[in-house]
């Protein structure tokens, strides 16, 4: 039996969780929003990752298929995508018993019947919408997380309502997320894919003969792949149950785990199988790109300057642990001052046709600095476009506390995944540090404190503390 | 402790606290017996010549030190900061003010007596200087005596530099001090106490070499800053210092012939699993809670650079009886905060090697630009000379705002596993060779 192994790495913004088999090949990844109950968070980024894996599994299985047949990619993308859906409907609902249950604890008389009313006009036309898009738009390739996604429909719906009943929504809404989020659904994998695959058969089922009779323009330019599958769909899902159900089925053994992030010690592991985020980012980092000798790693709430020598071990490292300017949480913050989305900082900065110097010693400060700029006249991605530079200053400033960048160069962290940030990192490495320096930045860069944490469980390397005896005992 | 032998280990201690309650009493009523006090820094003290003349030392830091123990320092920082001092200012110094703004009631709670003399005889830390002069307006009109010591800028003491300073002991420090005391030195006297200096100087590196052997039967930074206690400060010179470096010496001994571990507030350490160097001083409002992150990771620390602050006994240098003025000289140039960059490398490499550590951690302090300053600069240099994993963490002396404990753990518990995968992976390459 092939066995695998887990990496969490629970981190103060994100929780991920990553599975390698005994290849160090990463099989499953699993992310979701950390929250105020740890072990609900890691529990479903593992559960995310564990699913992701039977995804992966049996592409690799299907491989020779795929290959071969485009249906079949699209019938396996389509069914991940819906797969989710299934998970996310039940949370759904969840979410509207909370919210209604908040709804009766904290008002009464008329006015509670008012919100009543209103809560189920919003449950009935968020719920559609969102199975919509995750049947038609490809919303689970988008890798959003589930209170993202319900919270952006959910503000849809009670801005078309009257002004004045905004606030007791908006306090409704808050007092419920917290608590839906932080339940733990259990799912079954195999009766879940079974509903997904039904429900993929009532949405080809359903689709319209050609392309131009699907009622939504925007919809319509949709890819020959569907209707190659729309064909041929009875055949393709009838060639491929028993393939599912055999993965569906699979026992899945989790050989051992590591647990990792500023919240380890919080995690339900035992002591001995609890490391330091500052070891796995390295060594995940370095598993990836194995001439990696300085490793940036910036993550939500602390940034990290790392050496490592060529075994992927920490020579030294540096952290900035103290303040949230240089951080993650800087860019989250300035997002929200400027009311854009996290994700669309960095394609905005990118516009920028110089860089506004900004102070980067304080993130609340630096919120204020922005309004005063956009008030001189300074455009957004100017303003945008110092930030990054900003962040990226203060993370050289750390860079060069842990002694400078060596050859190989690699960047982790959720901030990765902004392209301005590597812009300005590559400029400022470059020019600090010489041309000739290689920068690597992976597309798992988020995972990669979850990677090096499966590593060391596939490696067996156990804490071997006197304090973990000390508890374990 | 209800073990005769955990007794029989403390003995060392008691005589400590012993020797310390009567100096915090004698201090208390020295005003009603005429004795004249000194407030003097530890690092190139001239205790000797302070007890030759029949006067009494107060060492402001260590003061310092002992309120943020007893939780104190907090409240007496801020204090000294209503009065108008910056949040950068030496919390030593904030915490020395606020306490004489509360009473200057001492660790022992006694009344600790105004000054009849600021000595300064250390002036490599310049905040020592302007701690004086603020002292000074706390105590108007009471007597000063500076003297300069030269910093080991080019890593080596001259002739000329120690001509200086004693022909500034002579004619001005001396003096100063005769006039203050109202008695001449008594040359004779100040010799004898050179020689017990001498005497108790070469106990103590017998109790720091102790760490060499494995297990380390001593902490040499956790328990050192006790150990060095009596050296440091009022007692240098006197008998009573002797015995106690002799019954101290006694005891480690004994740990070491029986192979034990140190002996921490929890009991005796089971295992020694790492040993380590420190730089820098620790952190004092949280020393237990510092220390035993440590302890409770098996990591010992073997030598430390703050235990030098009082002086290089290790590397060799002791009080001479037969040149008094000169070796004095000597021992205040000598103190580690005096030496260069490159000598303070020098030294940590040199302990690294001799006490067979496996990691080099820096503590650093925001307060003290002494020890602070280019720390950074001497752990890459350490790093690359000695490649063991190096480890730098931040606090402070005695102002616990600047110590969070759960930033303190994350990054020591990241270290320590750094030193503990370097083994296993270490171990693993040499079996695959």
């Amino acid at each position: 039996m092939s066995k695998y192994y887990l990496g969490i790495d629970l981190g103060s913004t994100t929780s991920k969780a990553v599975i390698i088999n005994e290849q160090d090949e990463i099989i499953g990844r699993g992310i979701t929003n950390t929250r105020a109950n740890y072990s609900v968070a890691a529990d479903i980024a593992r559960m995310e990752a564990i699913y992701n894996a039977r995804f992966f599994i049996l592409k690799k299985n299907l491989a020779n298929e795929i290959a071969a047949k485009p249906q079949y990619k699209k019938y396996l993308s389509d069914l991940e995508s819906v797969f989710q859906y299934e998970q996310f409907k039940v949370r759904i609902d969840k979410l509207g018993d909370e919210l209604l249950k908040t709804c009766y604890n904290y008002f009464d008389g008329e006015r509670r019947q008012t919100m009543v009313d209103h809560l189920r006009i919003i449950r009935r036309a968020i719920k559609p919408k969102i199975k919509h898009q995750y049947i038609y738009q490809n919303l689970g390739a988008q890798n959003q997380f589930f209170r993202d996604i319900v919270s952006e429909k959910y503000n849809e719906e009670v801005s078309k309502f009257d002004i004045s009943l905004f606030e007791p929504l908006m306090t409704i809404w808050d007092k419920s997320i917290t608590a839906a989020e932080n339940e733990v659904v259990q799912f079954d994998f195999e009766s879940l894919i079974k509903e997904a695959m039904d429900l993929l058969k009532e949405k080809y089922d359903n689709l319209p003969e050609q392309s131009e009779n699907i009622p939504i323009e925007s919809e319509r330019n949709f890819d020959a792949e569907m209707y190659l599958l729309k064909g041929e769909f009875n055949s393709v899902s009838e060639s491929l149950r028993d393939r599912i159900d055999e993965v569906a089925r699979l026992e899945f053994n989790i050989e051992n785990m590591t647990g990792t992030g500023y919240g380890r010690a919080l995690l339900p592991f035992p002591q001995d199988c609890i490391r330091s985020e500052i070891l796995c980012h390295a060594f995940g980092a370095h598993a990836i790109f194995p001439n990696t000798r300085t490793v940036l790693d910036i993550g939500g709430q602390d940034t990290k300057a790392i050496q490592v020598d060529k075994y992927g071990l920490v020579t030294s490292f540096q952290m900035n642990d103290r303040c949230a300017a240089g951080c993650g949480r800087y860019l989250g913050y300035i997002a929200d001052e400027m009311s854009i989305s996290l994700n669309e900082l960095g394609p905005l900065a990118m516009k920028a046709e110089k860089e506004v110097t900004i102070c980067s010693t304080c993130t609340v400060f630096a919120g204020a600095e922005l309004r005063e700029l956009t008030n001189m006249g300074e455009s957004r991605p100017d303003i945008l476009g110092g930030l990054h530079k900003a962040i990226i200053m203060r993370a050289m400033s750390l860079i060069a506390r842990s002694g400078g960048v060596f050859n190989e160069f690699t960047f982790t962290g959720g901030v990765a995944r902004n392209q301005a940030v590597i812009k300005y990192l590559t400029q400022l490495v470059k020019a600090n540090y010489g041309d000739n320096i290689i920068i690597n930045i992976h597309t798992d860069s988020i995972f990669m404190g979850a990677l090096g944490g499966a590593m060391f469980a596939r490696r067996n390397i156990n804490v071997d503390l006197p304090s973990a005896k000390k508890t374990t005992a | 402790m209800s073990n005769p032998k955990d007794a029989i280990k403390e003995k060392s201690m008691v005589i400590q606290k012993e020797m310390l309650a009567n100096l915090f009493t004698e201090l208390s009523t020295a005003k009603e017996n005429g004795k004249k006090v000194v407030y003097t820094f530890v690092p190139g003290n001239l205790t000797e010549l302070i007890l030759a003349l029949d006067m009494l030392p107060v060492y402001p830091e260590i003061n310092a030190l002992q309120s943020g123990m007893r939780k104190r320092s907090g409240s007496y920082i801020k204090d000294a900061e209503k009065l108008g001092f910056s949040e950068d200012v030496c919390t030593y110094v904030k915490c020395d003010i606020g306490m004489m703004l509360n009473g200057n009631i001492g660790p022992t709670g006694e009344k600790l007596p105004d000054p009849d003399l600021l000595l300064l005889s250390y002036t490599g830390c310049f905040t020592f200087l302007k701690w004086f002069e603020n002292l000074e307006r706390l105590y108007p009109g009471v007597e000063i005596a500076m003297l300069h010591t030269p910093y080991q800028e080019d890593g080596v003491i001259t002739d000329d530099q120690i001509n200086y300073m004693v022909k500034q002991l002579k004619e001005e420090v001396i003096p100063k001090m005769e006039k203050v005391a109202g008695k001449k030195l008594d040359y004779d006297r100040l010799e004898k106490m050179l020689g017990n200096a001498a005497k108790a100087e070469e106990l103590w590196v017998k109790v720091l070499e102790t760490a060499k052997h494995r297990p380390s039967p001593i902490d040499s930074y956790f328990a050192g800053v006790y150990y060095m206690g009596p050296l440091n400060t009022a007692f240098r010179g006197t008998e009573e210092a002797v015995s106690y470096y002799e019954e101290l010496y006694k005891e480690v001994n004994e740990r070491m012939e029986q192979n034990l571990c140190p002996v921490t507030p929890e009991g005796e350490m089971k295992e020694e699993k790492f040993r380590l160097v420190v730089e820098g001083p620790p952190n004092w409002t949280n020393f237990r809670e510092f220390w035993k992150i440590f302890y409770d990771m098996g990591a010992v620390i073997v030598a430390s650079t703050y235990t030098k602050v009082g002086g290089l006994y290790d590397q060799g240098f002791r009080h001479d009886p037969l040149k008094p003025l000169e070796t004095l000289s000597r021992y205040c140039m000598g103190c580690y905060t005096n030496l260069n960059l490159p000598q303070r490398v020098d030294l940590i490499e040199h302990y690294i090697k001799e006490y067979k550590a496996d990691g080099f951690l820096i503590n650093s302090i925001k307060s003290c630009n002494s020890f602070s300053a280019g720390q950074l600069l001497m752990m890459r240099e350490i790093e690359q000379r000695c490649e063991v994993p190096v480890g730098f963490i931040e606090s402070d002396l005695v102002d616990p705002r600047y110590f969070s404990y759960a930033n303190i753990k994350n990054r020591l518990e990241s270290y320590f596993q750094m030193l503990e995968q370097r083994k296993i992976i270490m171990s693993q390459e040499e079996a695959h060779v």
